[in-house]
């Protein structure tokens, strides 16, 4: 029974850590999926871009992690907005299908870029050694990367339902998820609100990759890899919330995990297999609201 | 959405053949005669190119956009191989068993799909593919795992017709299949129920509206596109005589729609200038730098969502009314 209850904590605090970078990197994805409508398969290439410049900023700059962390947030944060600006923009109005294959397009881009600059081996950023061993929390033992992981993911994410929920700017954004039209007019400008949040959501983005480099390792073929878990955390949780997706992180991470741990010789199946039978339940998601 | 075309459209066409139809054929025989040593790529193109097709059926035509019909094709892969090994390798009966079990597979997945829209819809078809994936690599004994299936033993064609090692054989029957399925698929889009279909992609709300079964009509174009997928499949297993997970990825489901967009999408020929043009280039630039290829496949993608949205195909449309103009 302890052993049992042990391997319970265990996975219970792993899945908690994986699904915590899920959501970060996630989070994004949700809110311009429901704001803008649009399918944004290349979501991943934002975490990927944040994982390398951090390693990067480590390497050549000589930075500390936690600045290395900002700035690769930053940066990717800022070229998110130009990319926007110059590109995305022009298909908010196109269809699914033109949506897909521009951010497949994105995709093929920035996997080449980075086998370029990077090579094909996988690539993790030095740890601190504050986060290195282990720490003990309630008489266990627990990795402390991965409490370091699980803790600023939970600032995080409160310091994000705050500003959604108490901001002027949180305000206007959920205002234009519900009704686009009338946000306009009544004066918001959503193009300038979209700009801002899809940077704000590529930022995060790269955030979760940075912080999770040592969890989703660093390969170029990363947004390819990785897609379909951040789809379903988005599907399965509902488009448009912060806290849909949420659910949909915390299901998938704890989830995955157990089925890797305890039946490790179906591999992803069972998660597929939920995601689907979820999916054709609820096709909006769980806390996604049918349209 | 794409092709504003209104000739590229496919309904209201005519369905009798124009010369230019024949043009195809005719290039597969010079390839046959005059260039033997690209026979084994001759193959893999037609092979792609009936893929195209299976694809263009459900995406040019139905207007639904999937991301996962690597499963189908992958599928026929495995179970004509699965069969080879295990009952009997003659092709004909693992062409037949591959489109089955494929059909068979686009009709139960179908059904559930085809009941969701938009992200949900493309969800499914991602989850599907991966669940097919993870059987296939998961189930080591049958499948072969990660190491896939080796020298799948494949018997001569009607027992007479032995694969050689130039791939003349090979080239033949998949020349043949295709252009068997491709009067297949010339037949059902120029047929009141092709012109449904397309009714369903351009307006769906009008077509439930005059009481059209859209659904059933999608799951039937569905339930087809699958088979076809599946024959592609099992024809690659018999060309290479090998499966490996590589058939049933993500990357190929993007690669297809890549081929078929680059040639023009909703058209029949798009599905067959998209694979030769992509192959045969890839063959020559990948093996000098795949990052390279891999950027430029990418920034091309790109270039074809923003400013030509009908593909090579829509292009040379274009072009050529542009010329008529001049001399009119």
């Amino acid at each position: 029974m302890e052993a049992f209850f042990s391997s319970l904590v265990s996975i219970l605090f792993h899945g908690l850590a994986f699904g915590a970078i899920l959501y970060v990197i996630s989070v994004g994805l949700s809110v311009t999926m429901g704001l803008m409508g649009f399918v944004n398969l290349a979501h991943g290439v934002f975490a990927m871009a944040g994982g390398y410049l951090m390693i990067s900023a480590m390497q050549k700059l000589g930075l500390a992690w936690l600045p290395a962390l900002l700035l690769a947030c930053a940066a990717v944060a800022l070229a998110s907005m130009l990319l926007e600006r110059l590109l995305y923009a022009r298909l908010y109005g196109a269809g699914e299908l033109e949506q897909v294959l521009f951010t497949i397009g994105l995709i093929f881009v920035a996997v080449a870029l980075a086998r370029l600059a990077y090579g094909t081996g996988p690539q993790s950023a030095p740890l601190p050694d504050y986060m290195k061993g282990q720490t003990e929390l309630f008489g266990r033992t627990f990795p402390s990367y991965r409490v370091v992981v699980i803790a600023s993911s939970a600032v995080l994410i409160a310091v994000l339902w705050i500003g959604l929920e108490r901001t002027r700017w949180g305000a206007m954004v959920r205002a234009a998820v519900d009704n686009r039209a009338m946000a306009q007019s009544i004066g918001i400008d959503t193009g300038r609100l979209f700009t801002y949040t899809f940077a704000l959501g590529s930022g995060l983005a790269a955030l979760g990759g940075a912080l999770g480099a040592d969890l989703l390792a660093m390969t170029p073929t990363y947004p390819f890899e990785h897609l379909v878990y951040f789809l379903i955390v988005v599907a399965i949780g509902g488009l448009g919330t912060l806290r849909g997706p949420f659910v949909g992180a915390l299901l998938i991470g704890i989830g995955d995990t157990a089925c890797k741990y305890w039946m490790p010789q179906f591999g992803a199946f069972f998660v597929y297999a939920a995601t689907m039978a979820l999916l054709l339940w609820r096709p909006q998601g769980l806390l996604g609201r049918a349209h | 959405m794409f092709g504003d075309s209104g000739a590229a459209i496919g309904y209201g066409g005519s369905a009798r053949l124009r010369p230019l139809e024949v043009l195809p054929w005719v290039l597969a025989a010079v390839v046959f005669f005059f260039a033997p040593n690209y026979l084994p790529l001759g193959a893999y193109i037609l092979i792609m190119i009936l893929f195209a097709l299976s694809l263009e059926l459900i995406l040019g035509y139905g207007g639904i956009v999937t991301l996962g019909h690597a499963a189908y094709f992958g599928f026929g892969a495995y179970v004509a191989g699965i069969l080879a090994v295990r009952v009997s390798g003659d092709p004909l009966l693992g062409l037949a068993a591959a489109a089955l079990a494929a059909g068979l597979l686009g009709l139960a997945t179908g059904a559930v799909i085809l009941r969701t829209h938009a992200l949900a819809l493309l969800m499914l078809t991602l989850a599907i593919t991966s669940i097919v994936f993870e059987i296939a690599s998961q189930w080591t004994s049958v499948t072969g795992g990660s190491d896939g299936m080796h020298s799948v033993p494949i018997l001569p064609i009607l027992g007479s017709f032995k694969f050689d090692m130039f791939g003349k054989t090979a080239y033949l029957y998949c020349l043949l299949v295709l252009f068997l399925c491709w009067w297949l698929v010339r037949t059902i889009v120029h047929s009141p129920f092709g012109m449904a279909l397309a009714g369903t992609r351009e307006n769906d709300v009008r077509m439930h509206a005059i009481g059209a079964p859209v659904y059933r009509r999608q799951l039937i174009a569905y339930t087809i596109s699958a088979a076809l997928a599946g024959v592609a499949g099992a024809l690659l297993t018999h060309t290479t005589q090998f499966v490996g997970l590589s058939v049933l990825t993500f990357e190929l489901s993007g690669e297809v729609l890549v081929m078929l967009v680059l040639g023009g999408i909703r058209r029949i020929y798009g599905a067959f200038v998209g694979p030769v043009v992509f192959l045969v280039a890839r063959d020559y630039l990948a093996k000098q730098s795949p990052e390279y290829w891999t950027l430029g496949i990418g920034l091309l993608l790109i270039f074809i969502v923003m400013f030509a949205r009908g593909g090579i195909l829509g292009l040379m449309d274009s072009l050529r009314r542009r010329l008529v103009r001049k001399v009119s």
